[in-house]
């Protein structure tokens, strides 16, 4: 079968689409993830949201909103605690990850019968995505690349230098809790695609690549939007043909296009060098 | 005498549960060229975080006679991600974004402002370049920018002379010298052995503040104040010496080593 036969599939337009939506909302958050050295924050908050899909389960609610609860509940936890400074931010992240996945083990063990898409929820299934599933992702996204539109310089601003924002009068606190709600957000609605387990590349891979480019925080954000597609777009072909799992495969799309890109770079580095800098 | 543009009134702030700083009083008048000195971890980030309104007293009152945002601010080098994938332009356009003021200007007009100051700095050719990419001597001119670009009424630096060389300390001086004539400037310093023969007045912080209002201090006064701390300057002035003295707070093991 050819590339354009399977578009005649409504699932495979589902998960293109899926792809588009996710490599745009992933590609700005991810950036201000990544800038920020949130990385690890957001590991916490991925894995915490499991607990919500283990309690959906028992009560037999939509996972995706209880994992959405939690999500948002540990990312403005750890985003209020750390201001306090009442714990250390990387051991409550710690706390986060591990109760989550408890709750969710505990949970899902608690519940009758065979859960038949949890295997979906940690690694990831972007071709079965339902019309539901896509326009929950068109409206984040949506807000997203607003949010990211419009508040382009302010993001970049408090991410540089919160102190120094806040001299200037900018409301820095609200920037931050808008800011952690969306990365929390993207991240419940990334799990479709790549897993609990595999999400967080979704939204460090494609910025590490751009930044072997440029340290420009605006071409960051559109070179990841750019290189996350194209990466969703090899993975999702590559799985079809080879009948291999997406998300894994997307995951490891990103990491060659990421290993390409070195190469790359290293080659224009060797045959230009430039300038020492003083 | 000029009018006090910040006042503060028997301030007592605390960082982390542990009392730094206690019954401080000090003002900054339009002229003042104040430089700030005292031991690490007397207190004198916590007095400019005070100034700038990042950290409330836990007792007595700061007046601002000023908009918060008047006060322009060069933090600590140390304070930044020098990773962080950001230009120059970028950081400086950063002084200009009062409020969400920057949203409402036009580009042309803060374009051709950040430009500006960037050649009054003397980087205006890095505008481009991550952070990343600069010198010690370029990152403080680049913060600097960034700090005046709003021609802010006080200027508040903290330690802006750590990783520069003699040559760019010098100039720095020089443009804060020229500053100074339209801005309160306040400059900390813990090496005050080359802290610059331009400023006018003294402040010895070590959990409470002396205030000298000459950049001369007599071993008479030193005695009393108890701050310590030595003073040298560099270059064609003559050299003032501040000798090891001591706060009254502070318990009398920790001079005489």
């Amino acid at each position: 079968m050819d590339l354009i036969g399977l578009f005649e599939y409504e699932f495979f337009r589902n998960a293109f689409s899926a792809a588009f939506l996710m490599s745009v909302s992933c590609g700005l958050v991810g950036t201000y993830i990544v800038a920020r050295r949130m990385v690890f924050i957001s590991g916490g908050i991925t894995h915490a949201s499991f607990g919500g899909v283990g309690i959906s389960y028992y009560f037999g609610w939509a996972p995706m909103g209880g994992a959405a609860v939690f999500a948002l509940i540990a990312a403005i936890t750890t985003e209020h605690l750390t201001r306090k400074k009442l714990i250390r931010n990387d051991s409550l992240i710690a706390v986060m990850w591990s109760l989550g996945m408890a709750i969710g083990i505990i949970f899902i063990y608690l519940t009758p019968g065979y859960s038949p898409n949890l295997m979906s929820f940690l690694f990831g299934s972007i071709i079965t995505v339902t019309l539901t599933d896509l326009a929950l992702m068109l409206a984040l996204t949506l807000v997203v690349a607003l949010v990211f539109t419009i508040f382009y310089r302010i993001i970049l601003f408090v991410s540089f230098d919160e102190q120094f924002a806040r001299t200037r009068g900018i409301p820095v606190m609200l920037v931050n809790y808008m800011l952690i709600i969306l990365v929390a957000l993207t991240i419940v609605l990334s799990i479709r695609v790549a897993g609990i387990i595999l999400v967080l590349s979704l939204l460090t891979i494609p910025q590490n690549t751009a930044n072997l480019f440029t340290s420009n925080f605006g071409r960051i954000l559109v070179w990841s939007v750019i290189i996350g597609f194209i990466g969703a777009l090899i993975g999702l072909f590559t799985s079809y043909y080879l009948n291999i799992p997406s998300g894994a495969t997307i995951i490891f799309s990103l990491v060659i296009l990421y290993l390409v890109a070195r190469g790359v770079r290293t080659l224009i580095r060797s045959r230009n060098p430039e300038p020492a800098i003083q | 005498m000029s009018e006090a543009l910040v006042k503060l009134d028997k301030v007592s702030a605390s960082y982390s549960g542990k009392t730094v700083l206690s019954d401080v009083s000090l003002e900054i008048r339009p002229d003042d060229f104040m430089g700030v000195i005292g031991p690490n971890g007397g207190g004198k980030t916590t007095l400019l975080r005070l100034i700038l309104g990042l950290l409330k007293p836990d007792s007595g009152t700061i007046t601002r006679y000023i908009g918060k945002n008047d006060i322009g601010y060069l933090p600590q080098v140390s304070h930044f991600d020098e990773h962080f994938p950001i230009t120059v332009y970028n950081v400086v356009l950063s002084g200009l974004s009062e409020g969400m003021g920057l949203q409402r200007m036009k580009k042309s007009e803060y374009r051709r402002r950040v430009e500006d100051i960037l050649v009054s700095v003397g980087v205006a050719d890095l505008q481009h370049r991550p952070i990343g990419e600069l010198s010690g001597g370029e990152l403080q001119r680049t913060m600097l920018a960034r700090a005046i670009i709003a021609s802010p009424k006080v200027l508040i630096l903290d330690e802006p002379n750590t990783y520069v060389d003699n040559r760019f300390e010098q100039e720095l001086y020089r443009i804060l010298a020229e500053l100074n004539k339209q801005m309160a400037i306040m400059l900390v310093s813990h090496d005050v052995g080359t802290i610059s023969p331009w400023i006018k007045s003294i402040a010895c912080v070590n959990r409470s503040l002396h205030f000298h209002p000459s950049n001369q201090i007599s071993n008479e006064q030193l005695k009393v104040y108890n701050c310590p701390i030595e003073l040298v300057t560099h270059g064609p002035v003559p050299h003032r010496v501040i000798q090891d003295h001591q706060h009254d707070n502070e318990s009398s093991t920790s001079m005489n080593q």
